[in-house]
């Protein structure tokens, strides 16, 4: 994909070769190459790719695969959609993802940092958007109150 | 009042310049409406009919002198020298130019306040009840709960896009004046036996286009848990609530789909993950926060004032005013005083000018502790005025137009701005109130009707909580006309009721009339000192509907 952010060791970086293709057609020929399938698609020969789920999809379904799976994105077919966040948080949360999490569809930078917030750790910035610009939203504030992914003590354990 | 340490600053300063760089793209055009319109919603930031407005948070109706001072200088220097307390307890500025938004969000964190998620598709302001730490029958101060829940919900990363707007009220009295069986999420707070503090938990109340009371999902919950709970209603409601159609994606419609019981056992479910966790509050941090709200340094004063007592005897107008704005405290010799924001013709519901803003930032620190509270029926609590002192407040509220004794009658009137700034608006609210009110300026008739609560709304949302109004009033389109449409029986409190539609809708000019026939008829039915709300329920809707609906109609038809 291009235009993506990843948070790696000391910070993000825009990545310039990323090798996955997202694939949103649930049938037809795939591309060569690492792809991200949609979940119904993916199931038909799970561990082979990657997938990503759309916000109605049970983030509880991918368990079984977890050492299999290379990657998890997760859709956010409009930014105002917060699904996502709560998936994010099961995954990494109680289900106990810790492979890359990746952020797809209307990914946008003012809601970059409450994405890493929730897990994420690779951002596919939407295409029209600059993939630079969007990575000052990362950093978003420096006070959490409540708890996170990232922090799970609420402020109230810290201050 | 909580203050604010290094961490609640650094927030809202933050907060204001990440806006400023928010505002700035989108005047130049990086940012599209679409996509600025939730960040600038999370900021309080609406378009309205002619301009931008911006709603301020008063977290569950409290402030200081200083921070009314600000409101007031922020309505002399950005808008038309006044500003309008909402039915949710907070201030609205109508007249905003988006390009100083900035700045005056700056101004308001100087004085620890901002405007952070008093709209959009998140958890609002919490809300309680304008008598909390000093109400008689409190049983405790719900506000140190109440304030740990407002920065727990402060830019939560989990829960900033929810299918809809989420409201939390706590309360923690005999009397519910926070309406909190009218939320998305209710809190009552109690002790068992023992003393243990415990949560009373009630979700999918709400008002709107689908008027619906809150049903109980939890009792005798331990304090301490709190936060994991409400987290997990947030979560299933996150992950479960409709988002296809705005009119059906609040808690209230996902509660109805699965049945109360089945949504109690998925949040039970959701939080045996996480009770016990690390968001269980602590005794420390309660302290911490509580300590803020401890009671001020109240002077020993005796119950009975000499001078108070002659003054009763002399004026009957300043009897009046105490007998319906002034509320017993929980300390011998203090009062609870509401200033009533509806004089009537000259303020329309709500609105207050800078100078009333200073006026009262003023009385509240030479009769009192510099405290202020905001009613969710939109009047200014003063709420420790002693006994000696309430003559002298009363002259000089009467001077700024604040003295009206009217609270809890008929002109005491909830009003939402309605189509006159509203952009959501289907009619207007406020010449409505306007000529109710002018219709029953006789106070001495006022007073002998007793309580009677009238609510108007401009639109379905019900932000002026029309449907819990002994009488409510909704303003509807009909081919693009206004019409009013009139509830009876609605009720707010322990005792909470949804109004019942009389029939059909009534034109603007028909309504003060419509009122007159109503009362009219409570007045021909009612037995010695009954309550309004008392004869309705005794006698029925039908012989209203006989007085408002001449059979003429009928034999017409």
């Amino acid at each position: 994909m291009n235009n993506l952010l990843r948070l790696e060791e000391g910070g993000a970086r825009i990545v310039t070769d990323d090798p996955w293709v997202l694939v949103r057609d649930v049938e037809g020929e795939l591309p060569d190459g690492s792809v991200i399938l949609p979940l119904s698609r993916w199931l038909q020969a799970p561990a082979q790719h990657a997938v990503w789920l759309g916000p109605d999809d049970e983030v509880e379904s991918l368990k079984p695969w977890f050492d299999a799976l290379p990657l998890i994105a997760l859709d956010f077919p409009s930014f105002r959609d917060g699904r996502g966040y709560s998936q994010a948080y099961l995954l990494r949360t109680r289900l106990g993802w810790t492979g890359e999490l990746r952020a797809v569809g209307d990914v946008l930078r003012d809601q970059l940092s409450h994405m890493r917030q929730c897990g994420f750790d690779s951002f596919a910035v939407r295409e029209d958007k600059s993939a630079e610009d969007a990575l000052k939203g990362l950093a978003g504030m420096s006070v959490l109150y409540g708890r996170s992914v990232i922090e799970p003590r609420p402020l109230f354990r810290r201050r | 009042m909580y203050q604010y340490d290094d961490y609640d600053r650094a927030l809202v300063f933050e907060r204001v310049a990440q806006f400023r760089d928010q505002v700035e793209r989108f005047m130049t055009g990086e940012l599209s409406e679409e996509e600025f319109l939730p960040l600038r919603l999370q900021n309080g930031l609406y378009m309205q009919k002619h301009a931008y407005m911006l709603r301020v948070a008063i977290p569950y109706g409290t402030l200081s002198a200083t921070q009314m001072r600000t409101l007031a200088s922020i309505a002399r220097d950005y808008d038309r020298g006044y500003g309008h307390f909402t039915t949710r307890q907070n201030m609205q500025f109508n007249w905003i130019e988006l390009a100083q938004v900035p700045d005056i969000l700056e101004r308001l964190a100087q004085v620890e306040m901002h405007a952070i998620q008093t709209s959009g598709n998140c958890v609002r302001n919490i809300t309680t009840e304008a008598f909390a730490g000093v109400a008689a029958d409190e049983l405790m101060d719900p506000r140190p709960l109440a304030e740990i829940l407002r920065q727990w919900s402060t830019i939560n990363p989990e829960f900033l896009y929810l299918p809809r707007k989420f409201k939390i009220a706590i309360c923690s009295a005999e009397q519910d004046r926070a309406a909190i069986m009218m939320h998305d999420i209710g809190l009552y707070l109690y002790r068992d036996d023992s003393g243990q503090m415990l949560l009373r938990v009630i979700v999918g109340g709400g008002l709107g286009r689908t008027p619906i009371l809150g049903l109980q999902i939890r009792e005798g919950l331990p304090w301490q848990h709190l936060l994991s709970y409400v987290e997990a209603v947030l979560r299933v409601y996150n992950r479960h609530g409709r988002r296809d159609n705005k009119y059906k994606a609040r808690i209230k419609i996902l509660v109805k789909a699965l049945g109360i019981e089945a949504f109690a056992r998925e949040v039970e479910e959701e939080w045996q993950y996480l009770k016990d966790g690390p968001a269980q509050l602590t005794d420390v941090e309660y302290e911490r926060v509580a300590s803020a709200f401890v009671a001020p340094d109240y002077r020993s004063l005796s119950d009975t004032d000499l001078n108070f007592g002659t003054r009763l005897a002399e004026s009957p107008a300043f009897a009046r005013w105490v007998m319906r704005n002034v509320q017993p405290h929980k300390v011998a010799g203090y009062t609870s005083v509401v200033l009533s924001t509806k004089p009537g013709f000259d303020s329309p519901p709500g609105d207050v000018t800078t100078e009333q803003m200073l006026a009262v930032a003023e009385w509240s620190e030479q009769f009192g502790f510099g405290e202020i509270r905001i009613a969710h029926e939109q009047n200014i609590v003063l709420p420790d005025v002693p006994k000696a002192d309430l003559y002298t407040l009363w002259c000089l509220a009467c001077e700024q137009g604040l003295g009206c004794a009217n609270i809890g009658l008929l002109t005491d009137i909830i009003a939402c701005p309605g189509g006159d700034f509203c952009a959501l608006a289907n009619a207007k609210s406020i010449p409505i109130a306007q000529a109710i009110q002018a219709r029953f300026e006789d106070l001495d008739y006022l007073h002998d009707l007793g309580d009677i609560s009238l609510n108007i709304s401009g639109c379905m949302n019900a932000c002026g909580h029309h449907h819990i109004g002994n009488i409510g009033i909704l303003g509807v389109d009909k081919n693009g006309s206004e019409w009013y449409q009139i509830t009876l029986g609605g009720s707010q409190g322990k005792n909470s009721a949804l109004g019942k539609v009389i029939g059909p809708s009534f034109s603007a000019a028909e309504v003060p009339g419509v009122i007159e026939r109503i009362i009219a008829t409570f007045v021909d039915y009612r037995e010695s000192e009954e309550l309004f709300v008392d004869t309705l329920q005794r006698i029925g809707l039908e012989p209203f509907k006989e007085q408002v609906y001449p059979k003429v109609l009928e034999v017409s038809a």
